[in-house]
């Protein structure tokens, strides 16, 4: 399996383990991601707010890129999967509007066709039947006696429509993996909730909000940690826990893994290699599960 | 046989919500609402409901089938059972108090539609004739237009499960529906006012609104709408704006998003208490060499993404 690999930008920058455990995943996988250095951003949904026509033709530039390298293109990231389906969305149904489109990308060298290459996310592809295969050849150390709340992201659910996700409203992909690394899924109402990022600069006690009830959820329905596709959900839930915590009044303590990271650990990586002692929340009490279980 | 678990309250008989269990063996092509119908007129006349024009244009049967938002009389009874499960749990609306079983108190929701003004301002003598648009004009409002006031989006919405102050996407949507109108001489006064806490910059992203939305409303692109005319009106003294102007700086200077500065751009290079406030998760990153690069590092071909940004007047 080859695919292009749109990283985005937190993967490179706040949430740097989760590049590395990507890079590992794929490693132990024998996938071939090619890395897309000169993607850029996908908007995030913040760009569209100030422009929407520039945000469609920043990610019709990146089409471009992965159908040129003639491979269907990958993200890490549930914030760049939705935006990057919503402007290819808009490109594919209008073609009068993807032509003006793509006679701004032309001085650049890029020409943006359509119906060429699939954007998914990196849960999807392990979701596959072909995926999911590749995992249970592949696990060294099932995760036996770990119970994982998955976290998905609002922006690989909603709108429902563009979700590469089965049932979106009451999606089963994270779980389904979860089960095949060996671990026990743990399920809670706030799994398909927001976390509250997007907001995190604006209304902090709202976003803090948000993330306690996912946090407490999880904790309450006795998840040893929660498990997200989304860079920017586990920085609400990971980075900003202590404050989610002095706003609660409660201690909460939850490790918040990003989907590489456990895809890895069941690879036979080891926490740090996979930058585990990069997170807020100490992740070594999952350490002690699993040792217990081996 | 399919059953239909629905959330009772009556207070005049006792004071806690409960379920309580139907069955019916729906006929193909039934609504949730004709079940709720059978269920009423068959086994329990005290099961309460809104409802009127079983053509999802009145907007009152909105209620909750399997945990999210939706009105009845739109959803086929065999969808919600798609899943194989034999049960449908139906309860009242979310982020409103409940009168009676599904029957929702709406007050909160009408008063932060008023608070938008939901008129139109038109500072100039009543013509003889109607105020005329062109079908270009008309577009910009056409989606909001259908928005029924079901109370779907509110009652999903993520922001409103935690903020009661916020707005709320029916309410910004109805907004966005005078701040469109070509007709309308407020726009600038009306988007200093969805500036303010609890306005459109409190809007979460989640989608959940233009997921439960049973019109093409869509509220969630309606409150990005007003984004736009707001960054474009040049009415940004206030963090949700300086975040979003930050971030077109970031991307088009280097192709990806600055991570060490878009915080400090979003609270103001003047706001000692609002930078004060970063310090805490910036040391605690910092600590776990999570803060992104002093230098930032530009993608690869840069001066592209850049000449697209200006391309398009950014």
């Amino acid at each position: 399996m080859k695919f292009a690999l749109f990283t985005g930008c937190v993967a490179k920058g706040a949430t740097r383990e989760l590049m590395m455990a990507t890079i590992k995943s794929a490693e132990g996988l024998g996938i071939d991601f090619v890395e897309m250095k000169s993607a850029a951003c996908c908007g995030a949904g913040v760009i569209s707010e100030k422009n929407p026509v520039l945000t469609d033709a920043i990610n019709a530039r990146t089409f471009a890129l992965a159908e040129e390298q003639n491979l269907d293109l990958v993200t890490i990231c549930s914030t760049c999967q939705g935006n990057l389906k919503k402007s290819e969305f808009q490109l594919d149904s209008d073609a009068e509007y993807k032509d003006k489109i793509n006679h701004v990308l032309n001085p650049g060298g890029h020409q943006y066709r359509g119906g060429k290459i699939k954007i998914k996310h990196f849960s999807n592809i392990l979701a596959t039947p072909e995926g999911k295969e590749l995992l249970r050849q592949k696990i060294k150390r099932p995760l036996t006696g770990l119970k994982t709340a998955a976290f998905y992201g609002c922006y690989v659910l909603r709108p429902s429509e563009l979700s590469e996700y089965e049932d979106p409203d009451n999606p089963k992909e994270l779980e389904e993996l979860f089960e095949i690394l060996g671990a026990t899924p743990i399920y809670y109402p706030s799994r398909i909730k927001c976390c509250g990022f997007p907001i995190i600069m604006m209304n902090k006690e709202a976003s803090h909000e948000m993330a306690g009830n996912a946090l407490i959820e999880a904790v309450e329905s006795g998840a040893d940690c929660v498990v997200t596709g989304c860079p920017l959900c586990h920085l609400s839930l990971d980075s900003y826990q202590p404050e989610i915590e002095n706003l609660r009044e409660k201690q909460y303590s939850i490790p918040i893994l990003h989907l590489p990271q456990l895809v890895a650990l069941a690879l036979g990586y080891s926490p740090e290699e996979i930058g585990m002692d990069k997170h807020i929340v100490s992740t070594a009490g999952l350490d002690k599960i699993l040792a217990q279980h081996a | 046989m399919a059953t239909f678990r629905i959330k009772r309250y009556n207070p005049e008989k006792r004071p806690d919500a409960y379920y309580e269990d139907f069955e019916y063996d729906f006929p193909e092509g039934a609504t949730l609402l004709d079940c709720l119908n059978h269920i009423k007129w068959t086994q329990d006349g005290s099961l309460t409901y809104r409802m009127s024009c079983r053509s999802a244009i009145c907007g009152s049967c909105g209620m909750k089938g399997n945990g999210h938002a939706l009105l009845a009389c739109q959803r086929q009874a065999a969808q919600l059972l798609k899943s194989g499960d034999q049960v449908i749990t139906v309860e009242p609306l979310g982020n409103m108090p409940v009168i009676k079983d599904l029957v929702t108190d709406f007050k909160e929701f009408w008063e932060k539609v008023d608070q938008v003004k939901p008129y139109l301002q038109n500072k100039e003598k009543a013509p003889e004739q109607e105020r005329q648009q062109s079908p270009e004009e008309f577009r910009k409002i056409d989606a909001t237009s259908t928005c029924i006031m079901c109370g779907a989006c509110y009652s999903d919405c993520n922001t409103l499960e935690v903020d009661k102050n916020f707005l709320g996407p029916a309410a910004l949507a109805k907004a966005q529906r005078f701040v469109g109108d070509s007709r309308d001489h407020a726009t600038r006064e009306r988007i200093k006012e969805l500036s303010k806490p609890g306005g459109m910059w409190d809007c979460t992203h989640c989608g959940e609104c233009v997921e439960r939305c049973p019109k093409p409303a869509e509220p969630f692109y309606r409150i990005k709408e007003l984004m736009e005319v707001a960054l474009n009106e040049g009415v940004t003294h206030n963090n949700g704006a300086r975040h979003a102007l930050s971030f077109v700086k970031s991307v088009k200077h280097s192709g990806r998003l600055n991570e060490s500065k878009i915080p400090i751009e979003s609270v103001g290079y003047f706001n000692i208490k609002g930078l004060l406030e970063l310090v805490p998760v910036g040391l605690r990153m910092l600590l776990k060499l999570k803060i992104p690069p002093i230098f930032h590092k530009p993608i690869d071909d840069a001066k592209d993404v850049k000449r697209i940004f200006e391309e398009f007047g950014e």
